[in-house]
């Protein structure tokens, strides 16, 4: 608390790029902990290095853009930005500790509140839907209709017609595109009755009459909307075809199961489901008021595996019961609106980009932790802030934290 | 400008219902996993709580002179946690429990094969070897240093303080999925009687299983009482068995019939107590116990003199004479006969012609003369008179209806309700069989057999036995029973309840002094001397049951002293011909076995017959 306001500022970029170093010097001296490469060893200390890395860089992100003259909007800083934040996160990826990088995406919800445009978070969305009806429904079919391509192709339809409508007020062409789309639906209804209909290919077919007409209007208008919303639509159910590919080659074997798992399309209690399975079990016999501090017997023997660490919250749930967990919910949330709210009466950027940053990794490790404790989201190993056992973990959150409110005290002192 | 700098502000609402709504969708889960859904309260229970049954200590039984028969003695079971098993010598391993290398092997392979063994884990204890003796646990537990992972743990097995009365007793075995499916008692794994009193008595021996919850980690390792075991149960002990049966004279009778095949009963007449129940060939009990209880039971079960069949219940026999006092009872209730009738005989039943035949005595004779001599003339006589005088019943079959219903107040055809399981009901014909054997024409010519105890009529040992018994009370039996006391209980009023036939009791003693002059001699003849002792006065009566496949089984039916009856007794010998030849010293020597405690020097001789004979089918025939 007693360093000045300006000195995080000023040692931004320097704090920055020494992190940027032990993160790359970890890759390669850090003995193999569970497969990953994440831990420096100090004699009797033990530091993981990305846990302090979130702050450096939310530091650095602050400093690069408040500096004066920068406009998000510019490519140029935008691709600066993107830079600083990935930079950390593929040295945290070679580390092989997915989970810890993924949580560089939280600063698109600062980018967002910066001006970056929704459609980027908005497509972030899309994609995991559809990657998650993708997988759901690969090889579901209905008749002739593959049941994934189908919704996707739907889901489409109506998201571009709401697009037109909001971005260009253009009720013409929702109304056409809404009439051709239904008049194909009808004719493969009745047809369907006949011989076999493959409705997700109709749907498909009316996306590429959509695209057509739109690629058609954004010439005539001479307006970039109705290209990219094609541009969009196209993309989308490309993502949706390389679904399976991306899956089976991209995706590393475990990684693969795990997404199965809290999908529900491979159940496994004793194998890859044995974390999430004893978790909700845990959870879920804690009932309403709990088993009392220090007496759940799930948690106790052991049946959770990392129950220290990333499956914390699992002995609040079984000791606390129901209305524990929710009261440690109700403050996280608490925690994070306040942060937001905080961040938004700083009066200058460097204090609301970093009060933003640290209130989107605190959103993010809730939502990805309580929901792989919860059997909600695939298994990714991240902490739960101030609960998980770990000193790296811990005092990283504390300084993400506390020079946030260093920040936002000197803000009263001016 | 300020318009672009709102919009962004305004940007901030979208992130907090962001948060506001992920909040929500997690309490909503947690609503679900925790409140609605219950299934994970009970795999919680399941995964945490492992049960242990503490096993209640089986009941002792007694005998009657409160001398321990059956106990328990701890067993000791070799076990093995996988995980701790490191540096074995296997073949020394081996050699020390006696087993081979191969047997080791494969117990091995079944311990870690999860379809053989569910619930396995490396990290928990494992049945290695069941049931080792304490000298072999012994051996091993000096040498159990050199093994790390194989643990020693007791356990209790029946034990037995007398090589006798092995189907009397009855064994244990393991449990079956249906005894576990139709008492929800048992668990697998767990024991229970399968035979004898073992079986009868197993609710009472077996007491109350209590429980210990323990908890587990997720290695099935065990860390401790749950709340301090507050919640755990102490089994209660099975209750312990005084039985009627005097374990001297059980041996003492298994020594007599060694080399035999057949069986002896005796009965306390005043409560219906069995004395001994010897059936042999007999074994040694503790064959049925142990490591090797199964090889043992299958040649048990292959031996061709059927030493698991429990002669005195289910062997089924023509009675042969000793069916005549309930002959002599009908006929005085009856009033076919008095005590002063006389029937002529003629070397043989005289109405047909001499047929059944009977051996030269003076003629003619009354019922005591009868009973004596065991004359075959006298009882059909009396048949012929009860069934074919159309002036006391209308019909045959009305006046042999009430013939049987005499025949099952005296305990024949039905089961008499033994303690023990697997009794036999013999077989007594009512008038349907012989009207659809003869089809409607019939009459006592026609069935006269079944007056000296032959044709259709069984009877197992036991029914003579319980005969022998009502004879000797004069008119009354108790069901007989084996066991005469369950501690902390009063016994089954069945078998303290007095059954009294349909002869009145003052019949009773013409054929107690027919007994005893077929012992003691009468003007008649008497086919019992060689059950006449100086000092004891023995009523008895001989029987022969006739045998298709071989030589006739010998027969005899007794009571003592005749002034005031102590014990009944039925001996049979099979393929040993006349009653008297084997069955009758056989009878004598246990009658002073019991009611003398030992066996006097006029006996010793016939002692000493009686232990060398060999009687078997087929070989080494004397005689």
């Amino acid at each position: 608390m007693m360093l000045e306001y300006d000195l995080f500022d000023m040692f931004a970029f320097p704090l920055y790029g020494l992190i940027i170093a032990l993160l790359v010097v970890t890759i390669f001296v850090a003995p193999d902990v569970k497969g990953s490469h994440s831990w420096i060893v100090l004699g009797p200390i033990r530091l993981q290095p990305a846990e302090f890395a979130k702050f450096g860089t939310a530091l650095m992100v602050s400093h690069v853009m408040s500096s004066y003259g920068f406009q998000l909007t510019q490519p140029r800083n935008f691709i600066k930005v993107l830079f600083i934040i990935f930079l950390p996160m593929i040295c945290i990826l070679l580390q092989q500790e997915t989970g810890s990088a993924l949580v560089y995406l939280a600063f698109f919800l600062m980018l967002y509140r910066e001006g970056m445009s929704g459609y980027v978070l908005l497509s972030g969305v899309c994609a995991v839907v559809f990657f998650v009806i993708g997988m759901k429904y690969s090889g579901v079919t209905m008749g002739e209709t593959p049941l994934g391509e189908l919704l996707v192709a739907l889901m489409l339809i109506g998201i571009s017609l709401w697009l037109i409508w909001w971005e260009r007020r253009d009720k013409d062409a929702v109304r056409w595109i809404s009439i051709i789309a239904i008049t194909a639906f009808v004719i493969a209804y009745i047809a369907s009755f006949f011989f076999a209909v493959n409705f997700a290919l109709v749907a498909i077919g009316i996306l590429v009459v959509e695209a057509i007409i739109l690629i058609v209007l954004s010439v005539r208008h001479w307006v970039w909307h109705y290209a990219l919303i094609a541009f969009f639509a196209i993309v989308s159910m490309g993502f949706l075809f390389s679904v399976d590919y991306v899956f089976n080659n991209i995706l590393e074997p475990h990684q693969q199961i795990r997404i199965k798992v809290s999908l529900g399309l491979e159940d496994d209690p004793s194998g890859a489901g044995y974390n999430v399975n004893q978790s909700k079990i845990a959870i879920g016999s804690g009932g309403l008021w709990g088993k009392g501090f220090l007496n759940g017997t799930q948690t106790k023997l052991k049946y959770v595996p990392e129950q220290e660490t990333d499956f914390i919250f699992c002995t609040v749930g079984e000791e606390q019961g129901f209305v524990g967990a929710t009261l440690v919910l109700i403050l996280f949330a608490t925690l994070i609106i306040r942060l937001f709210v905080l961040a938004e009466r700083q009066d200058g950027t460097f204090g609301r980009v970093y009060g933003y940053s640290v209130a989107s990794i605190f959103l993010f490790h809730l939502v990805i932790n309580i929901g792989m404790v919860t059997g909600l989201t695939p298994v990714i190993g991240i902490p739960l802030p101030f609960f998980s056992y770990g000193g790296s973990s811990l005092l990283g959150f504390t300084i993400l934290l506390f020079i946030f409110l260093r920040i936002d005290a000197s803000r009263r002192q001016r | 400008m300020s318009n672009k700098k709102e919009i962004l502000e305004n940007r901030r609402f979208v992130l907090i219902v962001a948060v506001i709504v992920i909040t929500v969708i997690f309490i909503v889960r947690l609503f679900y996993l925790q409140i609605i859904e219950s299934d994970y309260k009970a795999s919680a229970d399941s995964n945490a709580f492992l049960k242990r049954t503490i096993y209640p200590a089986r009941g002792i039984i007694y005998d009657r002179e409160g001398r321990v028969v059956v106990f328990n003695q701890p067993a000791y079971d070799v076990t093995v946690i996988m995980r701790e098993v490191e540096n074995l010598d296997t073949l020394d391993f081996c050699q020390i429990t006696g087993i081979t290398l191969d047997y080791f092997r494969k117990r091995m392979q079944d311990i870690k094969d999860r379809r053989l063994n569910p619930g396995y884990s490396s990290y928990t204890t494992q049945v290695f070897l069941s049931q080792l003796s304490a000298e072999e646990a012994g051996v091993l537990q000096e040498k159990l240093y050199k093994y790390p992972g194989f643990y020693i743990q007791n356990r209790t097995l029946r034990q037995y303080a007398y090589p006798n009365g092995a189907l009397l007793l009855g064994d244990l075995g393991e449990v079956s999925p249906s005894d576990i499916k139709n008492d929800s008692y048992y668990a697998r794994g767990d024991y229970s009687g399968r035979s004898g009193i073992e079986k009868f008595y197993e609710k009472e021996l077996r007491g109350e299983k209590g429980v210990e919850i323990l908890l587990r980690d997720a290695h099935g390792r065990i860390k401790g009482h749950y709340e301090h075991g507050a919640h755990d149960q102490l089994p209660v002990a099975g209750r312990n068995l005084t039985m009627g049966i005097d374990m001297e004279l059980q041996a003492y009778g298994e020594q007599l019939m060694q080399n035999k095949l057949g069986g002896i009963v005796m009965i306390e007449p005043s409560t219906g107590e069995v004395l001994c129940m010897v059936s042999s060939p007999s074994f040694d009990p503790k064959l049925l116990v142990g490591r090797f209880r199964g090889k043992h039971h299958q040649e048990l079960e292959k031996d061709p003199l059927k030493p698991l069949f429990n002669r005195p219940l289910m062997a089924q026999y023509p009675p042969g004479s000793t069916f005549k006092p309930t002959q002599g009872l009908i006929f005085l209730q009856e009033g076919v006969i008095t005590p002063e009738t006389r029937f002529s005989c003629a070397h043989g039943y005289t109405y047909r012609g001499g047929k059944p035949a009977c051996h030269g005595h003076p003629s003619p004779l009354p019922l005591t003369g009868a009973l004596s001599t065991s004359c075959n003339s006298f009882f059909p006589w009396g048949l012929h008179y009860m069934l074919d005088d159309r002036s006391r019943y209308s019909t045959v079959e009305e006046a042999f209806d009430k013939w049987k219903d005499y025949m099952v107040s005296f305990g024949y055809g039905y089961r008499l309700g033994i303690d023990l399981p697997g009794e036999k009901r013999g077989y007594i014909p009512n008038s349907k069989v012989y009207d659809k054997l003869y089809r409607g024409h019939w009459n006592s010519s026609t069935i006269i057999s079944i007056a000296i105890g032959q044709g259709e009529i069984l009877a197992t040992p036991l029914q003579i036995c319980n005969l022998a018994a009502t004879i000797a009370n004069g008119g009354y039996y108790y069901v007989p029973h084996v066991v005469k006391e369950v501690s902390g209980e009063t016994l089954d009023t069945l078998y303290t309840r007095r059954h009294y036939t349909m002869a009145d009791p003052k019949w009773y003693s013409y054929i107690a002094e027919g007994m005893r002059g077929a012992v003691v001699g009468s003007p008649y003849g008497a086919t019992c001397r060689g059950a006449n002792l100086s000092d004891i006065a023995v009523c008895g009566k001989t029987g022969t049951a006739e045998n298709p496949h071989g030589k006739d089984h010998s027969i005899f039916m007794g009571f003592a002293p005749y002034e005031a009856p102590r014990v009944a007794i039925a001996v049979f010998v099979e393929n040993a011909g006349f009653g008297a030849t084997y069955a009758v010293p056989i009878g004598r020597l246990m009658l002073e076995k019991y009611l003398r405690g030992y066996i006097s020097e006029e006996s010793k001789p016939i002692e000493e017959y009686i232990l060398n004979a060999i009687i078997m089918p087929g070989d080494g025939y004397e005689n």
